[in-house]
């Protein structure tokens, strides 16, 4: 069973009581040193997890904000092995779980287990694939294993009557998404929490995180009540776009962090 | 033992975990609907009545004689309602969503042809249809973005990435995702998730039977050859299921070659592809070393895509089935040739198997016989070829 810095950094969260804040930004979108700087700062800012997407030419979860970033940093050159040796970097810098956002195309055609070796490596932790459902989790999941990285699970509003067999095999964290539909900023949320959540926490055995949409302090707190903390992607990587600043997204991050200790 | 939805190694279902209940309600709904014999009448109606089928076998007996070979008949789908044989799949994936009570539709295209079949269905059946099509798509086949408009669609052009294909099925997908609980995606080609490249071939697969059967009335044999386009294969795959359990009959499909597979300008998949997994499906695709999907290039709005269907990865790595790669050069003399020879203007797509045709004509033997799978006309090619001829039609 794998353990590793997710599983302990989530217990420690537990047992203070506070929520776990997991921003995403695509790697490589500004360059990797913005990359580098930018993920530091967020673990200043009071971040606990940071996803770290990595740049696919069709990225069809994703909606314009996160399409737009990876589009940005593929043309900027940005490539898996570039990713791996900014990993490295930062890893002589922080201790912070990291995870990689993917589409399983990349893994795969880097070869499963060459890539789950070298996550292990460069010190990754988990990888969310979220173009691989629960069938098809065969493809990786052997490797994943073998060298300790969490492959995280999803449910949806729409995985009615999946939520146990899912859940129940789930290791890191279930990642669950807010709302049908891609990546992306939303005002409002249609869909009923408490009825989603119900079946998660009957089945769940580990931490529950939410993401999706979720782009304001005030979100962030009313999201965190149903769940162990949340994910915030569009959000971040729309100010990385605007600003390429890391002070930008360390006052977001820093007012998310302070809603959510409140 | 093989996993669900599986060509030998190829096929499956690697999309979000979203869409993975409305997948498994799609396969348990085909899976009824199969067993069904009200659904497969009421599916030959619709293509008998609605449809024009059965489709000619003609043989094209100028051809034959100019190339000096095989004898070669047409399987003439250019003559179906609505110009391709994209309308056969439309009409059952169509009798499929009403049966389910889906009230949305949606569907990508390339050429325009399945979305003009789509559109044409939903105005039957009276259902909202929107159609994703990309942007350089809808310049170079205005009119059939005007066609669907007219039959009351909704055309959405697609601005990401590369504007063709691929990107529209991205937005598709997007769409699907996001209006799940409502929609119904009426895929157009043998590809994507499994049930859809089993389930349009079984739609599309009444090309090959009727073939067979209109070849056994006139010469009351099997062909030796059936030559067909391959985009993601759908009309290929159609007219050779029948055929594949026959041996004797050699399976060739076309790919595009655009200015040539040793330039980055062209769509050949299994020339130059490798193994993927992408849109749903473990296939060959075109990409880089990093398993970023490659742009892609072809003459062929409807060729033009990056992948193929996991059934014809399977005959191609078990050697059933032989691709070959045609060149937007030849395409565009081939549909000349055989504009010029029969009177008959296939589309551009059709027009690679054309080109194929003429190639391996004449290396059989005069008492063989061939058929192509003539899979649409090329009324809405005119323009583009117009153009490509440097010729000016419109202002």
């Amino acid at each position: 069973m794998t353990e590793n810095r997710i599983d302990r950094t989530l217990q420690a969260l537990k047992q203070e009581g506070k929520k776990a804040l997991i921003p995403f930004i695509t790697a490589g979108h500004g360059g990797y040193d913005l990359t580098e700087q930018l993920v530091l700062k967020m673990e200043e800012a009071g971040a606990n997890i940071i996803e770290l997407g990595v740049p696919f030419s069709d990225p069809i979860a994703e909606g314009p904000v996160i399409q737009h970033a990876s589009e940005q940093s593929l043309k900027q050159g940005t490539t898996l092995a570039g990713i791996f040796e900014l990993v490295k970097r930062l890893r002589k810098q922080t201790d912070m779980p990291l995870l990689l956002m993917m589409y399983l195309n990349t893994i795969f055609s880097h070869g499963t287990e060459n890539f789950f070796r070298t996550c292990k490596e460069v010190g990754i932790d988990g990888v969310i694939v979220p173009d691989m459902p629960f069938e098809e989790k065969d493809e990786i999941q052997g490797d994943a294993d073998k060298y300790g990285i969490h492959n995280i699970s999803l449910v949806t509003p729409a995985s009615e009557g999946r939520t146990q067999m899912i859940a129940e095999d789930a290791t890191g964290f279930l990642y669950c998404v807010s709302s049908n539909g891609v990546t992306g900023m939303r005002s409002k949320f249609q869909t009923d929490f408490s009825s989603f959540f119900a079946p998660i926490h009957k089945y769940a055995k580990i931490p529950c995180m939410v993401g999706f949409g979720i782009s304001s302090p005030e979100a962030a707190k009313q999201m965190s009540q149903y769940c162990d903390g949340v994910i915030i992607g569009s959000a971040v990587v729309n100010l990385v776009e605007q600003y390429h600043s890391p002070e930008k997204v360390y006052e977001f991050l820093h007012d998310i962090r302070t809603a959510l200790d409140a | 033992m093989g996993k669900v939805g599986r060509f030998g190694m190829f096929g499956g279902q690697y999309v979000p975990e979203t869409v993975m209940n409305a997948v498994h309600e799609l396969e348990t709904a085909y899976a009824e609907a199969k067993e069904d014999p009200a659904f497969w009448e009421e599916y030959r109606r619709l293509c008998r009545e609605y449809a024009n089928r059965p489709s000619l076998l003609y043989y094209a007996e100028r051809m034959t004689k100019d190339l000096g070979g095989c004898k070669i008949y047409l399987k003439r789908e250019d003559l179906n309602h609505t110009g391709a044989h994209k309308i056969n799949n439309v009409l059952g994936q169509i009798l499929l969503a009403k049966r389910m009570g889906k009230k949305r539709i949606i569907a990508e295209t390339g050429a325009g042809q399945h979305g003009v079949a789509t559109a044409t269905a939903c105005a039957l059946f009276d259902l909202e249809c929107e159609v994703f099509m990309g942007k350089e798509d809808v310049e170079r086949q205005k009119l059939n973005a005007y066609r669907m408009e007219l039959l009351g669609a909704k055309v959405r052009s697609v601005d990401n990435g590369t504007g063709t294909l691929k990107d529209a099925i991205n937005e598709a997908m997007r769409d699907w995702v996001t209006n799940i609980d409502t929609t119904y995606y009426l895929i157009g080609s043998v590809m994507g998730p499994h049930p859809y490249p089993m389930m349009v071939r079984d739609f599309q697969k009444i090309i090959g039977e009727e073939a067979k059967q209109q070849l056994q009335e006139k010469e009351g044999v099997l062909p030796d050859c059936v030559v067909a386009c391959v985009g993601g294969g759908s009309n290929a795959m159609g007219a050779f299921y029948d055929f594949i359990p026959d041996k004797s009959v050699r399976l060739v499909g076309a790919e595009a070659a655009g200015r040539g597979v040793d330039t980055a300008f062209h769509a050949a998949t299994l020339t130059k592809g490798t193994l993927g997994i992408f849109h749903g499906m473990k296939s060959y695709f075109l990409q880089n070393e990093e398993g970023q999907i490659a742009p892609v290039f072809s003459i062929s709005a409807g060729l033009d895509y990056p992948g193929i269907g996991p059934e014809h990865a399977d005959l191609y790595k078990t050697g059933r089935a032989d691709y070959v790669a045609i060149t937007d050069e030849e395409a565009v003399q081939a549909l000349e040739y055989l504009s010029k020879k029969e009177g008959v203007i296939p589309a551009i797509e059709s027009a690679h198997a054309v080109a194929a045709a003429m190639k391996i004509a004449p290396t059989m033997k005069k008492d063989q016989i061939m058929i192509i799978c003539l899979s649409g006309r090329g009324d809405k090619d005119m323009q583009q070829i117009a153009e490509y001829r440097g010729v000016k039609i419109d202002d």
